[in-house]
């Protein structure tokens, strides 16, 4: 297997570097207070994870990346730039890729437009060619009303739009939810090869199972807060810990 | 003389015209209200008052500033999309975040005082504006008479709708539109500028109510009240079509112009609410309108 310098040399000096840096962040929808100071660090070319229960607020802390929910206060820099004071539509131009747990496939486009809309933010994304060949459902497919594919598709869709747009920071919210063990399967492969294309990635996740291999650390949140970090080498010894966390 | 259901052929015909001619309106501001209707969601009252300040700023510009019909073509909707941007920006956008009841109560507040504005400074008997010299005159046909500037408003306006048609459903900016309507959050998600989209698309709705004003200005009386006459008839055609597509948009608005056009040779009476009739058999049968998407 390549390393990912050798995939990306363009990456090999800022590498290790901190990609995404979260202190203190605090949310609120309307009334009420969602994340009550949120801290963790996700360093270049990491893959982790944010665990916790329904209701935890770890969707919330992915949109409160993307400034999508209403108040925050705290601090959230993504390579080193603070986007607290920025407009929602210039944070994804830093080189952030959003995919949302509703998938957001626009049912007004095709296949293709779906993967051809988002705009490009960095250079260096993958090629319309590229995806359609790391996803052959949706080069046979990309004639089709987006939301007529089926849900694993759609989600491979979701998933391969913001890989056209050159992001380099992925935050994937409950990407295997509600989806067959063989395109969770699929979909494993495809976090891999991203992984080892030097791309970094936060996944929301409830199927442990799921991103127990792929993850570097995990984050255990509840009622708002990180109350836990677990990295790669520590999990076998933390599992039976992490059951009782995740109430599994 | 050849007789169609006990026409003669010259008045059927010239009714059909007068009809389709009443129908590339009909097209023009419902496509606009629908495009608007898609992203902000506002039903944009304000419509015809729009439609009004493109042919006041034609007429105007040829009595003040010497700005020809064909400048105007251009010049007049730039001014008043301009116009309507920077009520998006400086209004509209104020109420976004309320129920879009309060879209239609400002936008129709704006047009009672433009109306009112207008009718304070020039009256409501309305002025002539000249047919351009290139567009008098007209063709025998042999069945009818077919006066040029009536032919130049059907194409120019067909030409209008089927430019907004390609861009809205062929063009990448069209479809950041249709995916901001929706999902605009997502699209900000993106890194879409969603409130510069939203500005952009109400002054380009306006923009196509002003061309139908310059294309109006010569043939009906510019008059301050023209657009609210209008617009009743066109909100029916935007609800007899639906708000789904565009194309919708504009077959109905010429459908009902040419509906109109036959009720006024079979039955004058009815012809100025047969529209409504129409609206009503289609709100009882398919309630989303004809290329309306159901709920």
């Amino acid at each position: 297997m390549k390393t990912v310098a050798e995939v990306a040399p363009e990456f090999r000096d800022s590498l290790g570097g901190e990609m995404l840096r979260i202190r203190d962040l605090h949310a609120y929808y309307g009334e009420s207070h969602i994340l009550h100071g949120v801290d963790f660090d996700v360093r270049r070319g990491e893959l982790v994870t944010l665990l916790g229960r329904n209701g935890a607020g770890r969707s919330t802390t992915l949109k409160a990346i993307m400034n999508m929910v209403g108040r925050r206060t705290g601090s959230i820099t993504i390579n080193g730039n603070e986007t607290l004071g920025m407009k929602p539509h210039r944070i994804p131009r830093l080189g952030i890729g959003y995919c949302p747990e509703e998938r957001g496939i626009f049912a007004s486009l095709d296949v293709e437009e779906n993967l051809l809309l988002p705009p490009t933010v960095r250079s260096g994304g993958m090629s319309l060619d590229e995806i359609y060949t790391m996803f052959p459902n949706l080069y046979e497919r990309r004639r089709s009303q987006g939301t007529k594919l089926s849900g694993g598709e759609q989600q491979m869709l979701a998933l391969a739009r913001i890989l056209r747009t050159g992001a380099r920071l992925l935050l994937l919210d409950e990407i295997t939810e509600g989806l067959a063990p063989v395109i969770n399967q699929t979909l494993g492969e495809v976090l891999m090869t991203l992984k080892e294309r030097g791309m970094t990635i936060v996944l929301v996740e409830q199927n442990f199972r799921f991103a127990a291999p792929l993850a570097d650390r995990h984050f255990v949140m509840e009622h708002g807060r990180i109350i836990e970090e677990i990295s790669a080498a520590e999990l076998p010894s933390q599992r039976e810990h992490l059951n009782t966390l995740l109430g599994v | 003389m050849t007789m169609i259901f006990g026409v003669p052929l010259a008045v059927f015909m010239g009714q059909l015209m007068l009809g389709l001619i009443n129908g590339a309106f009909y097209a023009l501001l419902s496509l606009g209200l629908a495009v608007i209707f898609g992203l902000l969601k506002i039903i944009n009252f304000a419509h015809g008052a729009m439609y009004m300040l493109g042919a006041f700023t034609t007429l105007l510009g040829m009595n003040y500033l010497g700005i020809n019909y064909w400048a105007a073509l251009i010049i007049t909707p730039l001014i008043v999309g301009l116009f309507g941007m920077l009520i998006e920006r400086v209004l509209l956008r104020r109420i976004a975040h309320l129920d879009h009841l309060y879209g239609l109560l400002l936008t129709f507040g704006l047009a009672l005082i433009f109306e009112g504005t207008l009718v304070n400074f020039f009256g409501v008997s309305g002025a002539r504006y000249p047919t351009p010299e290139a567009l008098q005159g007209g063709f025998k046909l042999g069945f009818m008479f077919l006066p040029t500037y009536r032919a130049w408003v059907l194409g120019a306006a067909l030409v209008v709708c089927l430019f907004t048609w390609y861009m809205i459903e062929r063009t990448r900016l069209g479809a950041y539109l249709r995916a901001g309507t929706e999902n605009p959050a997502l699209m900000q998600a993106f890194g879409v500028n969603v409130p510069l989209l939203i500005t952009l698309t109400y002054g380009f709705g306006v923009a196509l109510a002003a061309f139908a004003g310059v294309l109006a200005a010569p043939l009906y009386p510019v008059s301050p009240t023209m657009g609210s006459n209008l617009l009743i008839v066109v909100f029916a055609v935007v609800v007899i079509g639906g708000m789904g597509s565009i194309i919708g948009a504009v077959l109905t608005g010429l459908g009902m112009g040419l509906i109109e056009g036959l009720t006024k040779v079979y039955y004058p009476e009815a012809a100025s609410t047969v529209i409504f009739v129409v609206m009503i058999l289609v709100l009882l049968i398919r309630p989303a309108g004809l290329f309306g998407k159901e709920a």
